[in-house]
């Protein structure tokens, strides 16, 4: 008598990847936007990204559903947060909040893989990298989904100091200036697409600095 | 208004069938210090009077933003305010999640007027203390409500509630027609020298008095203090000699004078009957 097994699962995989670079006084945040199921592909033109304050944006991929829920979820408590403090969730703080709400849900999670970036309350660039259940890390760069395995290791040997497998940490972001560091991320989009079929279509670059947010697109192979 | 014996429980009905303990909440907004509200086609103002128990303290926050397209401005007892708009901030916010759209104004105070009713029909609950004006723009246009303890609500075009609301309702009774078509500029005036009528000789200035506007286009917010005092400075310059309307004070405490700055309630007629 074998265990029976679920004809149905909750989830699916929505596939795509995730990136985030820290500057001194940047942040950019990457996602393909492709949305695929299967072998399939639902539409090349889907955002992962997010924002969720003024200098706060978040890259998420996995289950779609999940990531939207979770993305209406943070926004909703953070409209109580500016009510209650007069001001916007700064991202440390929204990094914590982000912790918390996937952990809420620990015995049935919400499947997405996010990254936050975005700029502290010294105007700093910051990234943070999550597991699916709220474990996360202050890092100088990061990259979740289908892809990371194809991007981490190019970012680690490209972004020598800030890397976390440097003990201890030599810099908390990267030296890099903002346009090499958009160049990079477009480089590591290309490689990706190459090998990973989830990853293709087009990348959506979000770069937050002092002067706001700004968004930019690239093409990518649509195979 | 006399002690009688009617007037203990808010369940107990009077002879007259009034039920005093509500009538003596609606007193409690007449104690408070006053709030105006003016709107025209595509804007509405709230304004209020800021009351400082003393010189060494801050004054309390009269106006709520409750949503983008929703505020509120208070009189009465505040701590009921507070948890009002903190009731109002939640149900657009729930609204915003399942709808993805805005509340409209006229379904958030209905709620609101049910949970004040609730508070009229239970013998362990005491009605909030509280007169709100609130303030909002959807897809029927700009609108002005006024929320009493009582659970009922109005539509205004223009409104004053709190202590010396009468001399504002009377500028704007003579100014209201003109509201509908006002330009945003023109209405943040108005709503100014309303609450100008209030202060009976006072002067205008920034510091005693909160402005906010929402408007298409236009976020609830509440204007920051050098705006208004420029707004104020320009409009003295020009002299308007609207002078404060003579009337009872209500610090002379007399019933009779209270009763009188109830505006359009008929002598003898319950308040919240209007």
């Amino acid at each position: 008598m074998t265990k029976q097994q679920a004809n149905w699962s909750p989830y699916d995989n929505n596939g795509g990847s995730c990136v985030a670079i820290a500057g001194a006084d940047y942040c950019v945040i990457a996602a393909d936007t492709r949305m695929s199921t299967g072998y399939n592909i639902l539409t090349r033109e889907y955002s992962k990204i997010c924002k969720l304050a003024d200098k706060c944006v978040m890259a998420s991929s996995g289950f779609q559903a999940d990531v939207k829920a979770l993305q209406k979820n943070l926004a909703a408590r953070h409209l109580i947060y500016q009510h209650q403090h007069n001001k916007q969730m700064s991202c440390p703080a929204m990094a914590q909040l982000l912790s918390n709400t996937l952990y809420y849900k620990r015995f049935f999670p919400y499947y997405s893989f996010n990254v936050l970036g975005g700029l502290d309350n010294e105007g700093k660039g910051c990234v943070f990298t999550y597991d699916a259940v709220g474990s996360y890390e202050k890092v100088g760069y990061s990259s979740q989904g289908s892809g990371s395995t194809l991007i981490t290791p190019f970012l680690d040997n490209q972004l020598k100091s800030p890397s976390p497998l440097l003990l201890p940490v030599q810099d908390a972001v990267t030296p890099l200036v903002e346009a090499e560091a958009i160049d990079l991320v477009k480089t590591v989009f290309a490689s990706a697409s190459e090998r990973d079929i989830y990853t293709g279509d087009k990348v959506e670059i979000v770069v937050v600095n002092a002067a706001g947010i700004r968004r930019e697109y690239m093409e990518l192979r649509k195979d | 208004m006399f002690r009688n014996q009617y007037d203990t429980d808010v369940t107990t009905w009077s002879p007259a069938g009034r039920l005093f303990q509500v009538e003596y909440a609606m007193e409690a907004v007449k104690q408070g210090s006053a709030a105006i509200g003016l709107r025209s086609k595509t804007h509405i103002v709230l304004g209020c009077v800021n009351k400082a128990n003393s010189e060494l303290s801050s004054h309390q926050k009269k106006i709520f933003k409750v949503d983008d397209h929703i505020g509120v401005a208070i009189a009465g007892l505040t701590a009921d305010g507070r948890v009002l708009s903190r009731y109002m901030r939640n149900e657009c916010i729930n609204y915003g999640f399942t709808y993805e759209s805005p509340l409209p104004v006229g379904r958030l105070v209905v709620q609101l007027a049910d949970k004040a009713q609730v508070c009229t029909q239970r013998s362990w609950k005491r009605p909030y203390g509280v007169g709100l004006l609130v303030a909002g723009l959807d897809e029927s246009g700009a609108h002005l409500y006024y929320n009493c303890p009582s659970g009922n609500y109005f539509e205004y075009q223009a409104f004053a509630i709190g202590s010396r609301s009468q001399a504002a309702k009377t500028y704007l009774e003579r100014r209201f027609e003109n509201f509908a078509d006002s330009s945003r500029d023109d209405l943040v005036k108005d709503a100014l020298m309303a609450i100008r009528e209030t202060l009976q000789g006072e002067t205008l200035k920034s510091s005693i008095c909160t402005v906010a506007v929402v408007g298409v286009g236009e976020p609830f917010h509440i204007l920051d203090q050098e705006t208004v005092q420029q707004i104020i400075d320009a409009f003295e310059i020009v002299g308007e000699q609207e002078g404060p309307a003579a009337e009872p004070d209500a610090a002379a405490g007399q019933g009779a004078a209270a009763a009188d700055q109830g505006g359009s309630t008929d002598e003898g007629v319950a308040p919240m009957d209007i």
